[in-house]
């Protein structure tokens, strides 16, 4: 499952879902708010998605997962909205025999997810100026818009 | 002349300032589109750092266009 979210996200409940008798291993990637990147302080952040191609793109990486890894099972959802510092901002989960496939499997989904799905993020600096990540160019680089 | 729907995010919904318009376009490709709105707003992302989608699928720049075609063009992703 792929999903964009516009509630906040709870662990607990994802895993469960991942539940299975087959499975030793559940390998679990968080990625949290954090207060500074690049060296500056950040206040908060906005994420938005396109969903319905986000969820479609994500559900492409997750068969290719199934492809290249022997698991059992895999979980991706991304929050969108005004999320605060400390805030879980994507949760990846996998299940599988064993821990090597679900490691790699869980690699493979957050860096994938971050590459190519349609989801973007806003930074809102301590100074009050605010910047789309790897949306700046030639000329605006690293000035805050 | 043909008429799509174009769906903006992020960056461009915020340069275009609205998140969705219905346009008459002469324009026969996705590029072609592109570069008609990115010229009349001025948008500051370049073609090449931009992807195209219609219809809910990636596509090709070179995709035609046709009537009643939904078009989103993606800047540059930053999930996680």
């Amino acid at each position: 499952m792929f999903r964009i979210s516009t509630e906040p996200l709870d662990p607990a409940a994802l895993q469960r879902t991942l539940a299975d008798a087959h499975a030793g291993a559940c390998v679990t990637f968080e990625g949290w708010v954090r207060d500074h990147n690049d060296g500056q302080p950040v206040r908060a952040l906005d994420y938005e998605a396109y969903a319905p191609l986000a969820e479609k793109e994500g559900m492409r990486i997750l068969d290719e997962a199934r492809a290249r890894f022997a698991i059992c099972g895999a979980v991706c959802v991304h929050r969108v909205g005004a999320l605060q510092i400390g805030e879980l901002a994507v949760w990846v989960g996998v299940a599988a025999a064993h821990r090597g496939a679900a490691f790699d499997a869980c690699r493979y989904l957050i860096d994938e997810t971050k590459a190519r799905v349609p989801i973007w993020k806003k930074e809102h600096y301590a100074d009050g100026s605010t910047v789309w990540i790897n949306c700046a160019t030639r000329g605006d680089f690293a000035k805050p818009i | 002349m043909i008429t799509v729907h174009i769906q903006y995010f992020a960056i461009l919904r915020e340069q275009r300032g609205c998140a969705h318009e219905t346009l008459a376009t002469p324009a026969a490709t996705a590029a072609a589109l592109y570069e008609e709105v990115r010229t009349r707003y001025g948008f500051s992302l370049p073609r090449d750092r931009v992807r195209a989608a219609v219809d809910e699928t990636f596509v090709a720049w070179d995709t035609p266009l046709r009537d009643g075609h939904t078009v989103v063009f993606i800047p540059p992703v930053a999930g996680g």
